[in-house]
């Protein structure tokens, strides 16, 4: 359960990072990798997906008002009701008043990411509500009392032994660390629960404006039992998954799967276009959409920032990215992980919060390769180191200012080319104090930093004097 | 005689002295005239990559005078210092002042090494000879950013004796990222630690990578793995007879 945090500290977690989350998470995020390389090679016209989605993506966030109003209309046409929840606390309160309007004891959820963020779990646990996960995933992570460390993969930093001690303690059974095994123990739980429940609470992957259709996208079957087999279904979506009409959720289908988990579809793809119409039918009697911004619209004003919307949640970035497979999803404070949450954080919760978030990348670019909407990553990542180290329209500078009068220094060292180099005539003499041999095996701060994972080369310096020397010696 | 200006990078400058020599001496075989602007200091990136628009723009202004003075092309020794130079120096100044005029101009004659030999001189082959077993990293901004994909090994290809091996994992992040090391030391640790566990495992005894700093990087972690591997820079590598 990932509760808002206060100040998200990057570094001092990955300080002390539990090495079994990166094996684990290595192990699985390759997996994925693979599949989604060989499902890449498959498709001829991927990068031309890729180019309209992201045109598409980018158009509708532009245009974000008139479709939401369009898929609001088409919502309650459709007998659904539409909910606008500016805050988190507003959509918490929503959806309380509609448990308790019902007379609500049980909740189902299938996996929601906008429940994640409003901390959705806790409010109705705090109101007496039972609330369970039943993707399995999240079941696991909520028996842990954990958020979810990856998108699409909440427990991908669990082995199967760690596994099976959380079902084992939370359970009070003898649970084996088989992975079969452990997916039965959830089965029979859940089933059990299924049908006991008087709502079923889910997110959704995409918003057809055009139908006003509720579009998801699962592997376990779990989410048709939740928005199936309660009389009541609610969904909590932030108000980014609007897509404009079904021509363009074609696109997405084909690229969400395959980028995420390297299938061609999912098993399950489900559209909900409100409630039941007749007794005849099957469903829920009523169905609430709650439309989360939650600061969403604030974001929207940066026009480069806002493309952090485009996402359509699939993963990839984070599967590649050698900095999440090395911290984990935790490293990033809240409940989106990798490289999208380290530009989508920053954003939504403020710099003064994640100003750690921005500089957890080595700009090195896979993640933006991959990006099936083309979310330009690293340059978002520059840009909110800006807003971090110098301050910008949408919030002021952050950043140490003992950084920042090292920044203005250097470049004042480096803008003067005199002083740069007496500098490089200096600092070989300097650092020859420190060197063993090939290496500089141990450097002062701030270079103790670099030092303490390996040497440093020596200073040399020595090409302009050769270069000097040549010349004049010719 | 074609000329090409000499962009030594900082971190070729401070650390790189024999690769720079090797630089200056294969280009002039190739029948290069070098100049050298000795105004040269580094290309901002340090500052433009964590935030520093304005220090950055301040260190650009420098190189920009420092390069002006010859219209040969500009040649350095790192896809990640070149490419600050081809693709962002352009955006560090408003469109329509002359600083972005001059920007736009540099930008448009300033390449990496393995770039200027196999598209501008057209050369794949210089004649080396390096008798081991070679894996290549693939750095990302070379890679990425730069577009260059083929050139450094069509050039590995041409030299005599090489055997190639394939890097597991070759287009993976080897934890430098400038800054980074110092910003997140064990995040940069555990990356770095990874690179060398896959080159290690490649059974080269030599590595080559076009970026000074990769090279920093991956020659201190081998070293401090305690391996005898070598990591070598590209042109250290063409230099080899």
């Amino acid at each position: 359960m990932s509760e808002t945090p206060t100040y998200i500290g990057f570094e001092t977690y990955t300080e002390h990072i539990p090495p079994s989350i990166p094996a684990a998470v290595q192990q699985a995020t390759g997996r994925f990798v693979g599949g989604r390389a060989a499902r890449v090679a498959e498709l001829p016209h991927f990068e031309q997906l890729r180019q309209i989605a992201s045109d598409i993506r980018l158009h509708t966030i532009e245009n974000l008002d008139f479709y939401l109003e369009r898929l609001a209309e088409q919502v309650t046409a459709a007998g659904g009701h539409v909910h606008w929840a500016a805050t988190a606390e507003d959509a918490r309160q929503i959806v309380l008043d509609l448990a308790r309007r019902h007379n609500v004891h049980l909740v189902v959820k299938s996996k929601s990411m906008a429940t994640e963020e409003i901390a959705l779990n806790h409010a109705l646990e705090a109101a007496g509500i039972e609330a369970l996960e039943t993707d399995l995933g999240e079941y696991i992570i909520q028996l842990a009392g954990t958020g979810p460390s990856h998108i699409i993969v909440p427990a991908v930093h669990l082995t199967k032994e760690e596994i099976a001690a959380i079902f084992s303690e939370k359970l009070g059974i003898e649970a084996p660390a088989d992975p079969v095994e452990l997916t039965r123990i959830a089965r029979q739980v859940l089933r059990e629960k299924f049908l006991r429940a008087e709502m079923g609470i889910s997110g959704a992957n995409f918003l057809v404006a055009e139908t006003g259709t509720l579009v998801m996208v699962t592997n376990e079957g779990n989410g048709r039992m939740c928005t199936t087999l309660p009389d009541l279904h609610v969904a909590v979506v932030g108000i980014d998954k609007v897509i404009p009409d079904w021509d363009s959720l074609t696109v997405f289908l084909k690229l969400l799967a395959r980028s995420a988990t390297g299938q061609k579809l999912s098993t399950y793809t489900q559209f909900i276009t409100g409630p039941r119409r007749a007794e005849s039918e099957f469903g829920p009697r009523e169905f609430h959409l709650v439309l989360l911004d939650n600061g969403r619209s604030n974001v929207l004003r940066d026009p480069l920032g806002r493309q952090v919307f485009k996402c359509i949640r699939c993963g990839a970035c984070a599967n590649v990215c050698p900095v999440y497979k090395n911290v984990g999803g935790f490293a990033y404070g809240w409940f989106i992980s990798g490289p999208i949450g380290a530009i989508f954080a920053p954003q939504m919760l403020g710099t003064p919060v994640a100003r750690e978030l921005p500089y957890a990348s080595t700009l090195c670019g896979a993640c933006a390769e991959v990006c099936p909407v083309k979310i330009p990553i690293p340059a978002i990542l520059r840009h909110l180191r800006r807003r971090v180290a110098e301050g910008d329209s949408l919030a002021p500078a952050t950043m140490p200012a003992p950084i920042r009068a090292v920044a203005k220094l250097s470049a004042f060292a480096l803008a003067q080319h005199w002083i740069y180099r007496l500098g490089a005539r200096i600092l070989p003499l300097v650092m020859s104090i420190f060197r063993r041999g090939d290496w500089i095996p141990s450097a002062p701060y701030p270079l103790s930093r670099w030092t303490k994972a390996r040497p440093l080369p020596p200073f040399t310096a020595g090409f302009r004097q050769w270069w000097q020397k040549r010349k004049t010696g010719l | 005689m074609p000329q090409a200006q000499l962009f030594l990078t900082c971190l070729g400058d401070q650390f790189y002295t024999r690769t720079l020599q090797n630089m200056t001496l294969l280009l002039e075989r190739l029948g290069v005239e070098i100049v050298f602007p000795p105004e040269q200091t580094c290309c901002g990136q340090p500052h433009f990559n964590n935030g520093f628009e304005r220090e950055a723009r301040q260190v650009a202004r420098n190189f920009l005078r420092a390069f002006s003075r010859s219209e040969a092309p500009i040649v350095g020794p790192s896809g990640s210092c070149v490419s600050m130079v081809k693709h962002h120096y352009p955006e560090l100044f408003p469109p329509g002042t002359v600083e972005h005029e001059t920007a736009v101009e540099i930008a448009s004659r300033v390449y990496e090494f393995t770039e200027y030999l196999v598209h501008v001189l057209k050369v794949t082959d210089v004649g080396a000879v390096y008798p081991h077993k070679v894996t290549y990293h693939a750095s990302c901004h070379y890679l990425r950013e730069m577009g260059l994909k083929t050139e450094a090994k069509t050039l590995l290809n041409a030299v005599r004796g090489l055997e190639f091996i394939p890097l597991t994992e070759e287009e993976t992040c080897c934890g430098f990222g400038g800054a980074f090391t110092v910003t997140y030391p064990e995040v940069s640790r555990a990356m770095m630690e990874n690179k060398v566990r896959t080159i290690l495992a490649s059974g080269a005894d030599t590595v080559i990578t076009c970026e000074p700093g990769c090279l920093m990087n991956i020659a201190g972690g081998l070293h401090k793995a305690g391996s005898s591997i070598r990591a070598m820079h590209i042109i250290d590598l063409l230099a080899s007879k």
